[in-house]
Order: structure tokens, then sequence, then C-alpha cells
């Protein structure tokens, strides 16, 4: 997962002279996310690699951008685009999301603990986003390489143009699941309302059966993989149809 | 992109702050809403045979005092109380008497609200700036809508703002667009609905306004929206009683909704919410498209 994210700066726990039991805290209530992301960008070898961060009361952009394998806490809920762009770092959230969290994931793990608003996981490259509780609309929407595990359901247009990576439903799917979907894999445990253009079940192959057990196993949901069906593209669409390469 | 927030009270200690707490709300949503501000309080029922009527004048110095009298001497009542550029009068005649005196006796006034606990407040100015002119902090009610605006299809005019009025004691907020008002302004006129801008917002008031005035509750008119408006929307209504919330069925525009053992939220933002008393601990959810969610006071009681 995000083989192709290069660390900037690299900051192994236990390594250096801070100890993996030392914990920065940031409290929201007294500090600026532009401080806060700003520090957490800064980072250069010896600095804290875990970091609790409190009062987040629903703060948008928080710990966007970060490039080092640093593990950030975040004690409560959030609002928009909440570990956008993420690379190398884990960050979770004791709370629920706003919409768009980890927009554009590159690698390292997003892991949220409630529920997340809509988007989110949109476009992501690479990397893990585990949603512990629901996520609404277009969950995945244009993912390109990120791996989703969603605990409970999610809403419509889940994975619309979704291009690589994988997405996981333990509960239910919203209607026009995998609109226009071009290579991801979608396993559903649950009902599925209705699939969206050129999406359709496909077999389950032991292949899929193994992945979809590391992704379980990636995202800490213990359910078992033979209860999961498996959606993908039919490529049957205009964009899939080679004759029409000629038209450019 | 706007911002709607609604409060339920469920206990006094709510009641008596809601206005403090709803101020704290706007503020938190002043960024994606600077251009207006308004709210639709609930609170202090009229007497018996009475209405509370608000009005705003853009006159600096409106004759409130002189309205007064000649409300006293021609219709009874005309107590009233003065916030910023609105006045609140409690008129001793029935809404429609009192709407067809004005309308023919100081068509310079805009009637705001009227019904036995409505009072509608709004203003073009930024939404920190509202709650402090308006002194809303010091306000009790029951409950309460609020909106910050920010303008994509009509004027930035006091009058352009929410709440809209839909009828005694209804009002909505709107987060969204439509696209289809003009066309159904035009249908609404014809029925006799009447209009006071070019506003989209006004136009699904209207529609309320009409469909409730067909005999339909709350609920199934809220529900016909999903079939007659073409558009973007988040919608906040408030009635007498309580409120009810409606998000379209794409779902494009954010709604959060929040309940504790003191009270019934929604905002545009969980930040909004988060400023709340036991905010931490209230459940938390995203109100699904399509769905009609209402809270009454006789429901929750």
């Amino acid at each position: 997962m995000g083989a192709r994210a290069g660390p900037r700066v690299f900051l192994g726990a236990g390594e250096g002279s801070v100890s993996a039991a030392a914990v920065e805290s940031v409290d929201l209530a007294n500090t600026s996310v532009r401080d806060l992301n700003q520090r957490l960008h800064d980072l250069e070898s010896g600095d804290p690699t875990h970091w609790r961060i409190s009062n987040p009361n629903g703060a948008h952009a928080l710990a966007v951008g970060l490039d080092a394998e640093i593990e950030v806490e975040i004690e409560g809920h959030v609002g928009y685009y909440c570990a956008g762009m993420n690379k190398l770092a884990t960050v979770r959230v004791d709370g629920n999301c706003g919409t768009g969290v980890a927009e554009n994931i590159m690698s390292g793990s997003v892991i949220v603990a409630g529920d997340a608003s809509q988007s989110a996981g949109a476009s992501g490259r690479g990397g893990l986003l585990v949603i512990r509780g629901s996520a609404s609309a277009r969950c995945g929407i244009s993912m390109k390489g990120v791996d989703i595990v969603v605990h409970g359901s999610v809403g419509h247009v889940a994975g619309f143009m979704a291009q690589r990576g994988s997405l996981v439903v333990c509960g239910d799917a919203g209607q026009d699941l995998g609109d226009s979907i071009y290579e991801t894999r979608i396993y559903v445990r649950g009902q599925v309302a209705s699939l969206g253009a050129d999406c359709v079940e496909k077999e389950m192959a032991d292949e899929h059966r193994a992945e979809l057990a590391s992704l379980l196993e990636a995202g800490e949901a213990s359910f078992d993989p033979g209860e999961f069906r498996r959606y993908g593209s039919a490529r049957r669409l205009y964009n899939f149809n080679v004759d029409h390469a000629g038209e450019y | 992109m706007c911002g709607i927030a609604g409060l339920f009270s469920k206990s006094t200690d709510v009641e008596e702050r809601l206005g403090a707490h709803l101020s704290a709300m706007l503020s938190q949503l002043a960024d994606r809403g600077p251009d207006s501000a308004g709210v639709a309080l609930y609170r202090d029922p009229a007497p018996l045979g009475s209405c509370k009527v608000s009005l705003f004048s853009d006159d600096a110095d409106a004759p409130w005092a002189h309205l007064s009298a000649e409300l006293a001497t021609e219709l009874g009542g005309g107590d009233y109380e003065v916030r910023a550029s609105h006045a609140l009068f409690v008129v001793a005649a029935e809404p429609a008497q009192v709407q067809g005196w004005l309308r023919e006796r100081h068509p310079e006034l805009r009637v705001m609200s009227i019904g036995d606990r409505i009072e509608i407040y709004k203003e073009a100015v930024d939404p920190r700036d509202f709650v402090e002119r308006f002194e809303l902090a010091d306000v009790s009610a029951t409950h309460a809508l609020g909106h910050t605006r920010m303008a994509t299809e009509s004027r930035v005019t006091t009058q352009h703002s929410h709440p809209f009025s839909t009828g005694l004691d209804l009002c909505l907020v709107h987060n969204g667009s439509l696209s289809n008002h003009n066309r159904l302004r035009m249908e609404l006129r014809r029925r006799g609905i009447e209009f006071q801008t070019d506003n989209d917002t006004e136009v699904a008031a209207g529609y309320l306004t009409w469909r409730l005035s067909q005999g339909d509750d709350i609920e199934t008119a809220l529900r016909a929206c999903l079939d007659d408006l073409d558009g973007f929307y988040t919608f906040a209504v408030g009635t007498a009683d309580g409120f009810a919330v409606l998000r379209d069925p794409i779902a494009c525009k954010p709604a959060v909704m929040a309940e504790c053992d003191d009270w019934v939220a929604m905002a545009s933002e969980y930040r909004a919410i988060a400023v709340l008393p036991g905010a931490d601990e209230a459940e938390l959810w995203e109100p699904e498209p399509g769905r009609v969610y209402s809270w009454e006071r006789a429901k929750v009681a």
C-alpha cells in the first residue's frame, strides 16, 4: 500500500532520543489549526512521533498534508477534509468526521471510530481508510488505489468512477453502487440498494477471498469473507470500447 | 454555501438560554454565510384573540410609537418591542385582518412573520454582528431556526435573507439553490400566493404555504417537495410546536443532527453543534437524503 510515496523525513518509532511512549499533546481550545498543521509539517528527526489532539470540535482540515511516519490521535468529532492527502502517518479519529475524510490519501492509515460524512476517501491514491461506523454518500468516489474498509454501511453512489484499490462494506450499500466504475473491487456483506451504470456482481474466486481476508484483517473487521459479494466493472461503457480510441 | 441551525429545547435551562445558544451556533456558521443572517424564534404566545407581527423598516427612524397608537385605536393592542431594524407588535385582531390593514395603511413596512409564537429577525450583516445588534443572547425561546447566507442567485438585502415566512407561525431556511423557481413562482402566483422578492427560497416557502393551504400537514408538504422542487436543498422548517428537516435526494448540501436529554439540534456542520452544552455526549447523525425528520413539543413531552 502506498509504495510510491517516499518519506520526506524518516521518523522511525523508537529511534533517536524520543522514547516511543512520549506523546505530544495539543489542545485546539488554545492552539489554531494552522499552527497545529504547521508543527506537523515541520517535523524533523528526533521530534515527537506520537501526537494527541484534544477539543477538535468539528474543526476543518485537521492533520492535513502529513508526510512522516507519525501517529496522530484526535479526541473527538472533526470537520471537513481531516487527514486529507495523508502520506505515511497513522491518523486516528475518536469520533465522527465531516465531508472528505482522508481525501486524496497517498499512503499511511486513517482510522475513524465513528461515522464519516460524504466523500470519505475521495480520490485516494494509496494507504488504508477504516471507518468503524458508517459512511454516507459518495464514499470512495474516484478512488485511485486507496483501500477503504467500512464496518457499517455506505450511502448512495459509493465508488463512483472508482479506478483502483478496494472498497469493503460490511453493512449495506445505498443506491447506484459503483456507478461508472473502472478497476476498483467492491465487496459488500449486506444488501445493495441498486447498482450504478456498468457495475455488476462478479464471481468471488479464491484470490478475491484472500484479498478480502487481508483487508478485513487490516481494517480490524471480524467478518467472514464468505459472507461478502464482489462487484466491479462490466467494462461496457463508451470509454472501455477500443473502437472509440481512434476518434481522438 | 449558507449555514443552517435549528435548536429545540427539552429543558427549561436550555429554553431560558436558547438565544445565547443559537447565537453561538450562528457565529460558528458565519464563514458559511457572511452576507446576511436571520432567526425565527418561537416564544411568548400571544394572548387569546391576539397575534404577534414582526415588522421590518428600512427607515432608521421608523415611527414605531406612532404605528402603535394607530393599531391601538383601529385594531386593539399595539404593544411593541424594538429590536434593531425590526419591531415586534402584539395586535388584538385576527392575523388576516392585521395583514390587510398593514398592506393598506403601511405598504412601506415589511411583514417578516405573523402568528401566535413566531418572531423573525434578519439583516444583511455579518452573522456575528447580527447576534450582537439584535441582542439575541438575552432571548429565551422554546425553539428557533437560524440562517447565515452566502448569496448565489439573488441580491444581498434584508428582504432576500432567510428565514422566509411560509404562513402563520411557519418559516423556512434553506441551504442550496433551486433551478425551477421561476416557473414554480408563476404557477403559485396564479394560485394566489404572493411573493416579495425574486429569491428561490421564497418560492419554496410559498410552495409550502400553498400545500398547507390545501390541507397537507408539514411532513406531507415537505415530502411533496421531493417531486416538485428541482435543485439542491437542505431545508429546515419551523412550526409553532417544533421543526422539520429535509435534504434533497442527492444530498449535496450538508446537515448534521444531534439529540440529548436537554435539546435537539440540527446544523450544516458539527462545529455549530459543538458549542451546545453536552454536545460531546449527544447522539449524533447525518440525516438521510429524501427523508423528513421532525420534532414537536407534544411528541417529546
